[in-house]
């Protein structure tokens, strides 16, 4: 069976893009951030997954406003990515999984999360960058299977129900039989907000609370509604509902392994948690 | 969808319908060549798009409010930033009536 090794969160603003590209990560305004990451290098060198799960949102490369899924899954053998029109280099492209995407897709639907199913699927910088951070040579060693969530027009799903479409996944990943190790990805967030008067909205406070529960008391963050995460996280901090399906996406016991935050990226409260999760322990002898 | 969220527009249905051209040729913009006929020939282009009224004079206008007033999305609005050599700090400033570094120096205040 699939083997679910523990789950990452990460910022997925697109000017880390510029950065990475540029070589500024030594600058004293990027350094705080990308210190953040040898943690993450460390352990997943250590743990070495196959395969990512990657729960993010597109921003207008792959999907566009007449045809919108709330969720979709990828099924492709390989993802691409391309020009998004601001001028952050374009990646390379990251081999699919799509025998573990039918997997998931067959399960899902069999969950009553009716998704949407795409066998060609463009991956954005929501994708890419955590990527480039994550394995910084570019030489990504994985297999992708990216779930895309609808952050850009509301009605958005809620928080609860970003869970629990995080945990039909981890019962699907926990019930394949081929013998991997998977490793869980939410991106975006936090606190930011980049429209209207409440421009350069963060919420030092609120991100902290969010973190400070995602390991263990999940549904207690997913007792907010849509409308109070925008006021509390701002407009585009609503990105955390791909945390919260990252963290449904661990069925074990959850633990915080690291964690970085950092004010401001760009526009954006910057956020690096990595979680393990072991099993569970077993209540009687096998 | 029945809100109040001080300085926010939610990009609801209504803003969606209302912003549909406009947003859709910002999406355009994903294309190298779409950004340059657009900056060759403004007005052609949006017209290729047929944009409201509202929408072009928004466009013209470079007025991010008014953008989002005439239903634009700020993921797609980014894109026509982006050609108009605006980062996000640059519309943010201009959203809030404050000088870029005034508006950078906001952002680092809010770590404190």
């Amino acid at each position: 069976m699939a083997r679910i090794i523990g789950g990452i969160g990460t910022t997925h603003v697109p000017s880390i893009g510029k950065a990475i590209a540029d070589g500024k990560q030594n600058d004293p305004y990027w350094k705080p951030f990308f210190s953040g990451f040898d943690y993450v290098h460390q352990w997943l060198a250590r743990e070495q997954p196959d395969t990512v799960v990657v729960f993010s949102n597109d921003h207008g490369l792959n999907f566009f406003l007449d045809k919108l899924p709330t969720f979709a899954v990828g099924a492709a053998c390989e993802y691409r990515n391309e020009d998004e029109g601001w001028g952050i280099p374009v990646s390379r492209p990251v081999p699919g999984d799509p025998a573990l995407s039918w997997h998931l897709i067959n399960r899902l639907v069999g969950d009553g999360f009716d998704i949407t199913m795409c066998q060609d699927m463009l991956i954005d910088h929501a994708v890419t960058i955590p990527l480039s951070l994550m394995w910084p040579d570019f030489n990504w060693p994985v297999r992708i299977v990216p779930i895309s969530i609808n952050t850009v027009q509301h009605p958005l799903p809620s928080m609860a129900r970003c869970l629990e479409l995080g945990r039909s996944v981890g019962r699907a990943l926990v019930s394949y039989s081929e013998d991997k190790k998977v490793l869980i990805v939410g991106t975006g967030g936090l606190s930011h907000q980049l429209d209207g008067k409440r421009a350069g909205f963060i919420n030092k406070a609120f991100d902290t609370h969010c973190m400070d529960r995602l390991a263990h008391d999940p549904e207690a963050l997913a007792q907010y509604s849509i409308l109070q995460l925008v006021e509390l996280a701002g407009a585009q901090g609503v990105e955390f509902l791909n945390w919260m399906a990252m963290r449904g996406a661990m069925p074990g016991e959850v633990g915080e392994l690291h964690r970085n935050y950092h004010i401001p990226i760009s526009n954006t409260a910057a956020a690096t948690l990595v979680f393990e999760n072991r099993p569970r322990a077993q209540r009687k002898a096998a | 969808m029945r809100y109040h969220i001080e300085g926010t527009t939610l990009f609801d249905g209504d803003q969606a319908q209302k912003g549909y051209a406009l947003n859709r040729m910002c999406f355009s913009f994903n294309s190298a060549e779409n950004r340059k006929a657009f900056v060759d020939d403004e007005e052609a282009y949006c017209a290729k798009f047929a944009l409201t009224a509202e929408q072009r004079a928004a466009v013209k206008s470079r007025n991010v409010h008014k953008l989002i007033e005439a239903g634009g999305k700020v993921y797609y609005l980014a894109k026509l930033a982006g050609i108009l050599g605006l980062n996000v700090q640059d519309i943010g400033a201009q959203q809030t009536g404050m000088s870029v570094e005034a508006f950078r120096e906001k952002l680092v205040a809010a770590g404190r």
